[in-house]
């Protein structure tokens, strides 16, 4: 018997059934904001990954501007992005965690504000890997701020990652950890 | 066995005080804490009976924010729901209305509504309820593959358990089989708790549970690996590895072979429904809802007419529409005893039941929509 690789390559399965997003092809199941208003909106707006049909609607009844709406309870989360100040109150309420603030008003940087239930948590200053969907580091970024708008654990991360970075980098590992 | 000895003697209890309660609920999780907070509100007394050394059920591990909407307390992390029906059900206690009985089991029914509770303690004695609510919960499946007896193989919920409750670290490398919502949950506090995650594991063509929980694990470096499964395991005193197989239209291929010292596995619930063939409820296997589970009509009571069930013992869901069927079956009950009028409990039961109707409207449900056809009746008479 010939003998077993004991590595899994992490792209082995990249389907969408085994969990990771074609930000391409899956780009009718997400909220991503138009591009013009997203360049000039401070603070950033949201894109919300949650491209199945759920009953859960948190990010609706948590928005403080009524701009996410879930009707009914099952559907996809819709949002009307001129009511969305990017304030990552739903990035912290997701029980999904799949709503990500991206401020794209930095000239030569953006920012992703994504959700962080681990340990250790960054410290500002900190330049940590930033991760794709599958979990590949794919650029190293400096935390700008750590919040926790809800606080119930949930934390939200503000890394600066690299132009063209942001509809890439969906979460943050800390160097040296385990 | 000493034959001297009376019953009363060996079990510290003499038959003719049978204990008698209005409602007896039985399970702590989450079906029988909202059965019982909804029976208390409408005025019944109730005496609940929890198997574990605390309430709340599955409810106490659960470490993520809950899903549905904010009526199921969506957003709220699942051990903190558990402590605010707890919260909710303390005044009760002090008045009287609530008898609370932990570590104890109901191991029998017999004829005439007499029910055996057997303490943690040793101590075993017979309840006589009006009525009885079944919310039992459920239990998970086990795996056969080589060497599944080895220590260091647990089901999802033992990881939970040790973690989530204990604070025990299970083990370094995890390897998880079952891509179901438990399985996936259980793979992301693995991590959260600092332990590496191999791989997901999933038979099917897709993953089974919700996807957001996948997209959590993958985007961690939690590789899923869909038609996929584990075909052995490897160690002589605990688990030192695993050979991972995919699954082939000719049979299972063996392709990895990993190292890890946890194995994790999430196969799949079945209803907990000893008590209800004891009672000689009418029963059903449908596959779609985890196994044999009670016929029951749309306020959750079974072919017995004292006894009504919810939660997952009424066949496999979630928490959410768990705690609604709870709230179903006790307003029936009350209205049974003459708490409440007909058209208060209809008014109530319908609004239960548009709840649990949207919870249910999604395509991830179907499988539930389908069992409860199968199970759904109304009792004559």
């Amino acid at each position: 018997m010939s003998k077993l690789s004991n590595l899994i390559p992490p792209d082995e399965q990249v389907s969408f059934w085994s969990g990771v997003l074609d930000p391409e092809s899956n780009l009718d199941l997400i909220s991503v904001p138009p591009e013009d208003l997203w360049r000039e909106k401070r603070a950033g707006l949201v894109v919300i990954e949650c491209p199945q049909e759920i009953p859960c609607n948190p990010c609706h009844t948590s928005c403080p501007t009524g701009a996410i709406k879930v009707e009914p309870l099952t559907a996809i989360p819709k949002v009307n992005y001129d009511l969305c100040t990017g304030c990552t109150i739903c990035v912290s309420k997701c029980p999904g965690l799949a709503c990500f603030v991206i401020d794209k008003t930095p000239a030569d940087y953006s920012i992703v504000k994504l959700p962080y239930e681990m340990y250790p948590v960054p410290k500002v200053g900190e330049v940590v890997d930033c991760l794709d969907r599958t979990g590949k580091p794919v650029v190293e970024g400096e935390v700008l701020n750590v919040t926790e708008p809800s606080r119930d654990g949930t934390k939200v991360i503000w890394v600066k990652v690299p132009k063209g970075f942001e509809m890439t980098v969906r979460a943050i590992k800390v160097k040296g950890g385990e | 066995m000493t034959m001297s000895k009376s019953p009363a003697e060996i079990f510290g209890y003499s038959f003719p005080d049978i204990r008698e309660t209005q409602l007896l609920i039985v399970g702590g999780g989450p079906a029988g804490l909202s059965a019982a907070l909804q029976a208390l509100k409408l005025g019944l007394k109730v005496t609940l009976v929890e198997s574990g050394l605390e309430l709340g059920g599955q409810l106490v591990k659960q470490t993520h924010k809950f899903f549905g909407s904010s009526l199921e307390r969506a957003g709220t992390r699942g051990f903190r729901i558990a402590q605010e029906l707890i919260k909710e059900l303390t005044p009760f206690k002090g008045s009287g209305q609530l008898e609370v009985y932990l570590s104890t089991t109901a191991i029998a029914v017999y004829p005439e509504r007499i029910v055996l509770l057997s303490q943690l303690s040793g101590k075993v004695f017979p309840i006589k309820p009006k009525a009885m609510i079944i919310a039992t919960g459920a239990q998970e499946r086990m795996l056969p593959f080589p060497n599944n007896d080895l220590p260091g193989i647990y089901g999802a919920g033992g990881i939970q358990t040790l973690m989530n409750q204990y604070g025990v670290k299970p083990g370094k490398r995890a390897l998880i089989v079952g891509a179901g919502n438990i399985g996936l949950i259980v793979a992301y506090q693995l991590l959260q708790a600092g332990v590496e995650v191999i791989a997901i594991l999933e038979a099917m063509d897709r993953i089974g549970g919700w996807w957001v929980h996948a997209a959590k694990v993958r985007r961690y470096g939690v590789p899923i690996l869909l038609k996929h499964t584990i075909s052995r395991a490897i160690g002589k005193e605990k688990v030192e590895g695993a050979v991972i197989a995919e699954i082939t239209p000719d049979g299972l291929k063996d392709k990895y072979q990993v190292e890890c010292d946890l194995i994790g596995i999430s196969v799949g619930l079945t209803p907990t429904v000893d008590l209800l063939r004891q009672a000689n409820v009418k029963m059903k296997y449908v596959a779609f809802m985890g196994g044999f589970v009670p016929l029951r009509d749309r306020e959750m009571r079974t072919s017995q007419s004292w006894i009504w069930v919810a939660g997952d013992s009424a066949g496999i869901e979630e928490a959410s529409t768990a705690m609604i069927e709870g709230q179903i079956a006790s307003t029936s009950v009350a209205k049974w005893l003459g708490y409440i009028s007909e058209e208060e409990a209809k008014r109530e039961i319908d609004q239960l039941w548009a709840r649990l109707g949207y919870l249910r409207e999604a395509e991830v449900s179907s499988k539930v929509r389908k069992g409860l056809e199968e199970v759904l009746v109304t009792w004559g008479g």
